[in-house]
C-alpha cells in the first residue's frame, strides 16, 4: 500500500515527538490504545490562560498512526481548549489522506486529543494533582 | 549496491537468468501441446516435459511419474487435502494438520470441515516445532490423512517430518507436506520422509510463478486421489488442463539448478542469515528470535523488536523489501497467527519482521540491512511511549489499556 505524501513527510519528521511533565498542573496528558492492537498514543498539551502552548506526542503505531498524532500536535498548538474539542478524526483523514483501512488511526488520535483534554480539565477542576495519565492506569 | 534490496525471498524469488534462457524456446518456436501425440511440435514439447518432471522428481528422491503439474502450491495444498478426502472418505473423515500451516492447508482443512470432515489441528511448542508425538496422539481409527508443513513460511523452522512420516506408516494414514519453502534449500527426500503427498513450488526457487507440483507416491502406498478439475484426463487424471510448458521447463531448470548449487549455497545464505540475526541481535536490547534456533532455513531470520510497531519499521526501512508479521496493511488488524500460536504476545507479534534471505543477497546488502535496522528501530523507540514507559519501569503488563479489543 502507498503512503500519502503527507504520511511520509510526518513520519520522516515528526512534529513535536517527546514528554511533557505530567505531574505540571498546566499538563493534560491522554494515552489511548493497546500495544496488543498495534498502537499506543501519548499526547501532552501544555495549557496557559486557557490556549495551548505547547503539545507533544510519543506514538507507537503504523506510519498512519504516527502521522495522525504528529498532525494532531500540530493543529492544537495556539488554539483555545474549547477550540481543541472540536477537532474531528475526518479533518484528520482528509488532511493526510488516508485510505480507509487507516481510518482507526485518526480515531485514536481524536481520542488522544479528547483524553488529554478531559485530564487538563481534570486537575483544573480544583481535585489535587493527578500523578498518573487520565486513562492509562495501573492494576491495584 | 543498488536501492531496493530484495530481502523478501520467503515470498517469491526472481526467476534465474538462465532458467528464463531455458524457456525461451518454448514460447516461441517450440510452442507445441504436450498432449498432441501426432506430430512433432507436441513430441517436443512432451519431452521437454519429461525432462523437467526429472529433474524436480531428482531434487525429492522421487519418481518421474510422480510429479504432477499444477499452478502452484496453493492449487497442490487444495488437490492434497480436498482429493485424498473425497477419494477415502469412505475409511474415515478425520483429518490431522497443525495449527502453523500456510493458509492454503488451513483454509482447505476449513472447507473439508463445512463438508462435514472432522480436522483437529495440533498445536505447535513454543519455538514453532510439531511434536510428533502430539500428531501420534490425535490419530483415530477414522484418520485419513496427517498435512504438516516441512518449513515455515514466517519462521523458517523445520518440523521433524521423518518421525511423523513414520508414525503415519505405523499408523496407516496418508502423509502429506506443504515443502514449499523447503524444496530447493534443504535436502528433501520422500523416501526418507516418508512422504505420500507433497507440495512444491517453481517460483520460491528462482523458477516462474504459475507453476508448482504435487508428489503423489504411486507405491507403498498407491496414493489415489479424486481430481478438482475435470477435462482432458493429463497428469494421470488428476489434474486437466494444458500444461504450461514453458513454465514447467522453467521449473525443471530451477529444481535442476538447486540440486547443483544446494551444498554451497546453503552454507553461504546460512552464514549470512547468522551474521543479519547475531548484527541486529546485539546491537539492540529487547529483541527476540522467534522460531527454532538452530532447526531452521538456512535463509530465514524472524525477529520481534519491542516497542516498535512492524508496519512502521517497515516504512522506515523503505530501502529494503521485508515482511512484516502484522498484518495492520490488510483489512484485518489480526497480527500473525504463526507467531500467536507459538504463544509470542500480540505486541511483540506486532513488532515481528521477517528477513528472507536468497541466492543473490551479499555480504555488503547484509550489513547494509543490520546498520538500517538498527537506526530506524532505535529512532523509533525514541518516539515509542511504550519504550518510555518501561524505562521508567512500568510493567506494560499490568497497564489497563483504554480501547483494548
Amino acid at each position: 500500500m502507498a503512503y500519502s505524501e503527507k504520511v511520509i513527510d510526518h513520519y520522516n519528521n515528526p512534529r513535536n515527538v517527546g514528554s511533557l511533565d505530567k505531574n505540571d498542573p498546566e499538563v493534560g496528558t491522554g494515552i489511548v490504545g493497546a500495544p496488543e492492537c498495534g498502537d499506543v498514543m501519548k499526547l501532552q498539551i501544555k495549557v496557559d490562560k486557557d490556549v495551548i502552548v505547547d503539545a507533544k506526542f510519543k506514538t507507537f503505531g503504523c506510519g498512519s498512526a504516527i502521522a495522525s498524532s504528529s498532525l494532531a500536535t500540530e493543529w492544537l498548538k495556539g488554539r483555545s481548549v474549547d477550540e481543541a474539542m472540536q477537532i474531528k478524526n475526518t479533518d484528520i483523514v482528509s488532511e493526510l489522506h488516508l485510505p480507509p483501512v487507516k481510518i482507526h488511526c485518526s480515531v485514536l488520535a481524536e481520542d488522544a486529543i479528547k483524553a488529554a483534554l478531559e485530564d487538563y480539565r481534570k486537575k483544573r477542576g480544583g481535585q489535587a494533582a493527578v500523578s498518573e495519565p487520565a486513562v492509562a492506569e495501573r492494576k491495584r | 549496491m543498488k536501492l531496493p534490496i530484495y530481502m523478501d525471498n520467503h515470498s517469491t524469488t526472481p526467476v534465474d537468468p538462465t532458467v528464463l534462457e531455458a524457456m525461451l524456446p518454448y514460447f516461441t518456436e517450440k510452442f507445441g501441446n504436450a498432449a498432441s501425440r501426432n506430430h512433432a511440435f507436441g513430441w517436443e514439447a512432451e519431452a521437454a516435459v519429461d525432462a523437467a518432471r526429472q529433474q524436480i522428481a531428482g531434487l525429492i528422491n522421487a519418481d518421474s511419474k510422480e510429479i504432477i503439474f499444477t499452478s502452484g502450491a496453493t492449487e497442490s495444498d487444495n488437490l492434497a487435502l480436498r482429493g485424498v478426502a473425497e477419494m477415502y472418505r469412505e475409511k474415515g473423515d478425520h483429518v490431522i494438520t497443525t495449527v502453523t500451516e500456510h493458509r492454503a492447508v488451513l483454509d482447505t482443512a476449513k472447507r473439508l470441515e463445512k463438508m462435514g470432515f472432522s480436522v483437529t489441528y495440533v498445536p505447535v511448542r513454543a519455538d514453532g516445532l510439531v511434536d510428533p508425538e502430539a500428531i501420534n496422539q490425535a490419530i483415530t481409527p477414522k484418520t485419513i490423512l496427517i498435512s504438516v508443513i516441512l518449513a515455515n513460511n514466517e519462521i523458517g523452522t523445520i518440523n521433524p517430518v521423518a518421525e511423523i512420516g513414520k508414525i503415519a506408516k505405523t499408523r496407516g494414514v496418508l502423509f502429506h507436506s506443504d515443502a514449499t519453502q523447503a524444496v530447493g534449500k534443504i535436502p528433501v527426500d520422500v523416501q526418507a520422509m516418508g512422504i505420500d503427498l507433497m507440495s512444491i513450488s517453481a517460483h520460491k526457487m528462482y523458477g516462474p510463478k504459475g507453476v508448482g507440483a504435487l508428489y503423489v507416491r504411486r507405491k507403498n502406498p498407491r496414493v489415489r486421489l479424486v481430481p478438482m478439475i475435470d477435462g482432458g484426463g493429463h497428469e494421470r487424471g488428476m489434474r486437466s488442463g494444458t500444461l504450461p510448458v514453458p513454465l514447467i521447463v522453467g521449473f525443471g531448470r530451477a529444481a535442476e539448478i538447486c540440486r547443483q548449487m544446494m551444498p554451497e549455497e546453503s552454507k553461504r545464505l546460512a552464514a549470512l542469515r547468522d551474521r543479519l540475526r547475531d548484527g541486529i541481535m546485539t546491537q539492540l536490547d529487547e529483541t527476540y528470535l522467534n522460531g527454532h534456533p538452530t532447526q531452521r532455513l538456512p535463509n530465514n531470520v524472524n525477529i520481534s523488536f519491542a516497542y516498535v510497531e512492524g508496519e512502521s519499521l517497515l516504512m522506515g526501512l523503505k530501502d529494503i523489501a521485508l515482511s512484516s508479521g502484522s498484518a495492520c496493511t490488510s483489512a484485518s488488524l489480526e497480527p500473525s497467527y504463526v507467531l500467536k500460536a507459538l504463544g509470542v504476545g500480540s505486541d511483540l507479534a506486532h513488532s515481528s519482521i521477517r528477513y528472507g534471505l536468497g541466492r543473490f543477497n551479499t555480504e555488503e546488502e547484509v550489513e547494509f540491512v543490520i546498520r538500517h535496522t538498527v537506526e530506524i528501530v532505535n529512532k523509533l523507540r525514541e518516539m515509542s511511549p511504550l519504550y518510555e514507559m518501561a524505562k521508567e519501569g512500568i510493567d506494560l503488563s499490568k497497564v489497563v489499556w483504554k480501547g483494548e479489543h
